[in-house]
């Protein structure tokens, strides 16, 4: 959390850490170009929220994206960011209050990885003290060595130079973050990782963020609501990604979020979004007959077996209770578990794998939670309100 | 401007004594420049059909432009004499240069997945230069006899002092030829440049493969971008 | 016809008035040092400093004239034809040829001199200036806007520090080509190292030729390599690009 700090304790625009962004009847026109890149757009992204603008190639996301900071101006209807309409300020004053990142990143070759990220305090006439500051904050806050600031852009791999494009991005603490395909030209396995680098890093700094994707599935997991353009610049819908997989607008979006898009929607949800089953216990040396009582209240043919730290060893069919007391060696031992962070769609995939049988869930400190069943997955997946929908707990993830 | 106008008369009154220099000028020029090419393509071709050598053939350009040509006659002079040996070996000399390091550029930069196309295909290393790398590179290739001419249509007129034969004789022998004798010439030669720099032009315009014509080449500015920056236009 | 002036020089070389040199001056041998040492002073250094001074003179003023219209070429594309045209047509008009047509309109005078001699560095610089402002990458202008840099910031931070390196490389080939003509320029004016290499051609001196001759190849390539150092200096980022 320090990262924020220097920039803004300390700034001359002592800016919000977000701001909330809303597009107003937003229409682009193009002379010469008989159908408009944009059409009526309006939604609006509370402070703080990822918003993803995603849809097939031509349907005016990154223009859409480049009205806000006006590298392109509308030709009709607002933007507002933070209330306040963008036509009505300077460009280049707007543009160094909204971070930005592209794809090719376009880092500056001729200067080294400190230079780079201090572009914006540099412009904004930051002391040189704070701006050395803040360059390492930056660094770190991208998991990148403190030595590397003194390197040129060149000596870099992609990954590292994707980093300190978020870095320069972030540079002046922006309200607004503005990213076009920023990982679209990393390998699946760095993309991954700096997908989820990011979103660890946005649950500590909170930038309210526009992010540009073609790509549905990143933008199931990166956005917090999801703007579906189709060609001419129109929204087909705009929703949280639960909503969007459970309820497609129209056939466009049902295409466009893909035939599984259940599977889809089971990624979004963590065990700890749903109330597990409960399941009765046994301590090693428990008695036969209280075990079999146990199971018998819970109608379960099945016990867990714990052993003295509370820790589960194995299942227990209630058949191989004879009269001996309950013994680990009677147990079968647990093949595989699941935490709470576990997804839906690992589980499921657990699940099945185990012949349908629940699965164990255990805690962090690795007791028991509960079992999670086939018949629980598949009820998460309906869309209802409750504890049960992975809706209400979207906002947990992070 | 009067004298622009008496040198033009002067044109006018000698055009006899100035056509024959003239001739005598592409005489020289044409005889300098076809040295050079015998010399200077083969090993530029080779070189870039090998890939090897960049740093000679690169730098070779360098070393040539950095020879002031007054100087070089100079010291043809000092140890050959006055004469018309002493003229050629220098203007040899400076056409060396650009010829060697357009061809070995062209040839070198002719695309890698053409020539592994035709060597995938069956042709020889022969053939491949034959008829995938020269064609290809052969604009570029022009590119440099044109840079060639053009100098060396200069710098005979340069040669004048040290014995060569050309319009130059009346430039640099104002004594005899006055004012408006040696504007004439300039005149004639100015021209002369224009005009061969003009006909190599439209010449490399029309060998190009129309193939290459349809893209918008900014051809060879790899490292020949610093070495020799103004071949193309 | 030709050669009418020069014709009894190659023919009888009358040893003119070489002092009362050394017998290797006397006997005009190839090279005699002790005449470079007796005539530093004198010859071959305010020649040379008149040559480093035509040659500072043109590749600055020819700069900045490229420089600008380069700008301006880079700012309205529909520039660049004529600037090449004409940057083109001065470049190739012969220099002798060149410096002689300025003296009706300038006189026999260092101006002249100069007007030429700038004239040839244009194209050279245009066309590399140009070419190194367009090099730079989309992208690096796109997040250079996208972070608020007006466009002059843009051209000043990012776009001119980008093409140094072939905006320098320009230059060396600007200096190398200014410094062999100037020499030339001693058919206008008598200054620079063109005046000793000419006055040798006169008399036949071969070490006046050698010296004066050398004495411009070491300026050039001098000149040359400092640049090169300018260049590594200026534009360490370029070095490990490279790498």
């Amino acid at each position: 959390m320090n990262s924020a700090n220097t920039a803004q304790a300390e700034g001359p625009n002592a800016y919000p850490s977000a701001a909330p962004l809303e597009f107003r009847n937003v229409s682009k026109r193009y002379p010469r170009s008989d159908r408009p890149a944009i059409a009526d757009l309006s939604f609006s992204v509370p402070a703080g929220e990822i918003c993803v603008l995603v849809g097939p190639s031509g349907c005016g996301k990154t223009t859409a994206m480049r009205l806000v900071n006006r590298m392109t101006d509308l030709t009709s209807g607002d933007i507002l960011l933070d209330g306040e309409s963008v036509t009505q300020r300077k460009p280049a004053e707007l543009r160094r209050e909204i971070g930005y990142v592209i794809q090719q990143i376009g880092l500056f070759p001729h200067q080294t990885i400190a230079q780079n990220i201090a572009t914006v305090p540099k412009l904004l006439g930051w002391e040189k003290d704070r701006t050395q500051r803040r360059v390492t904050e930056l660094l770190e806050l991208v998991s990148l060595p403190s030595e590397m600031g003194d390197r040129y852009p060149a000596e870099l791999s992609g990954g590292q130079r994707q980093r300190v494009g978020v870095a320069r991005a972030l540079a002046a603490d922006p309200p607004l973050m503005l990213m076009d395909e920023p990982f679209g030209a990393i390998d699946p396995i760095n993309r991954e990782r700096l997908q989820n680098e990011f979103l660890r890093l946005q649950a500590e700094i909170r930038k309210t963020v526009v992010f540009v994707t073609h790509d549905i599935d990143e933008a199931i997991k990166m956005g917090d609501r999801i703007a579906i353009l189709r060609e001419g610049g129109v929204l087909a819908q705009y929703a949280t990604p639960d909503e969007l997989l459970a309820r497609p607008a129209d056939d466009f979006v049902a295409r466009f979020v893909g035939a599984d898009r259940g599977l889809k929607r089971l990624t979004l949800s963590q065990l700890h979004d749903i109330v597990l089953l409960d399941v009765p216990t046994a301590h090693v040396g428990d008695a036969a007959s209280d075990a079999r009582e146990r199971a018998a209240q819970r109608d379960a043919d099945e016990l867990v077996v714990l052993d003295g730290g509370e820790q589960p060893i194995g299942r227990l069919p209630v058949a191989r209770l004879n009269g001996q007391p309950v013994s680990a060696d009677d147990a079968d031992p647990l093949t595989s578990t699941a935490s709470r962070e576990t997804s839906l769609r690992d589980a499921l995939s657990l699940v099945v794998a185990d012949r349908n049988r629940p699965l164990v869930v255990l805690e962090a400190d690795g007791r028991l939670a509960g079992l999670v069943s086939l018949e629980l997955i598949s009820a998460a997946l309906r869309p209802a309100d409750g504890a049960g929908s992975p809706e209400a707990a979207r906002g947990a993830q992070r | 401007m009067n004298d622009f106008v008496d040198g033009i008369k002067f044109i006018g009154d000698n055009s006899g004594l100035l056509w024959h220099l003239t001739i005598k000028h592409l005489e020289l020029t044409g005889a300098a420049v076809g040295i050079a090419l015998l010399i200077a393509l083969p090993i530029g071709i080779w070189l870039g059909h090998l890939h090897r050598g960049s740093f000679v053939a690169i730098s070779i350009s360098n070393v040539g432009r950095a020879l002031p040509t007054l100087a070089l006659i100079s010291f043809g002079v000092a140890i050959l004499g006055i004469g018309f040996l002493n003229s050629m070996i220098a203007l040899v000399i400076l056409a060396v240069p650009p010829v060697l390091t357009n061809a070995y550029v062209a040839v070198e930069g002719v695309d890698r997945d053409a020539v592994e196309a035709a060597e995938g295909m069956g042709m020889t290393p022969l053939e491949v230069l034959l008829r995938v790398e020269l064609p290809l590179a052969l604009p570029l290739i022009f590119a440099g006899i044109r840079i060639a001419v053009v100098f060396v249509i200069a710098t005979a007129t340069i040669a004048s002092v040290a014995g060569g034969t050309g319009l130059g004789d009346i430039i640099v022998d104002q004594a005899t030829y006055r004012l408006p004798g040696v504007i004439g010439a300039s005149i004639c030669v100015a021209v002369l440049a224009l005009l061969a720099q003009l006909l190599f032009a439209l010449l490399q315009r029309a060998i190009t493969p129309r193939g290459l014509r349809v893209q918008k080449v900014r051809p060879g500015r790899p490292e020949s971008a610093a070495a020799v920056p103004v071949i193309t236009n | 016809m030709s050669g009418v002036l020069l014709a009894p020089l190659a023919a009888a070389p009358v040893i003119p008035d070489f002092g009362r040199g050394s017998t290797c001056i006397r006997d005009n041998k190839l090279f005699c040092w002790d005449w470079v040492q007796s005539n530093w002073g004198g010859t071959l250094r305010p020649a040379l400093i008149q040559h480093i001074e035509l040659t500072l003179i043109a590749v600055v003023v020819g700069f900045a004239i490229s420089f600008v219209l380069a700008l301006a070429a880079y700012r309205w594309s529909r520039l660049e034809p004529p600037v090449g045209i004409v940057a083109g047509i001065l470049y190739t008009i012969p220099s002798l040829a060149l410096f002689q047509l300025l003296v009706p309109v300038t006189g026999l005078s260092r101006t002249s001199a100069e007007i030429a001699l700038v004239s040839y560095t244009i194209l050279i610089l245009f066309s590399n200036i140009l070419e190194g402002l367009r090099n730079v990458p989309a992208d690096v202008r796109d997040a250079a806007e996208g972070m608020g840099l007006t466009r002059w910031q843009t051209l000043w931070r990012v776009e001119l520090p980008m093409a140094l390196p072939t905006i320098v490389a320009g230059l060396r080939i600007a200096v190398v080509t200014v410094v062999s003509l100037a020499t030339v320029a001693v058919f206008i004016v008598n200054e620079g190292l063109g005046a000793p290499i000419y006055a040798g051609l006169q008399n036949a001196f071969k070490t006046e030729l050698i010296a004066a001759g050398a004495l411009t190849v070491a300026l050039a390539l001098f000149a040359d390599g400092a640049l090169v150092l300018l260049q590594r200096v200026l534009t360490p980022w370029a070095r490990t690009a490279r790498s």
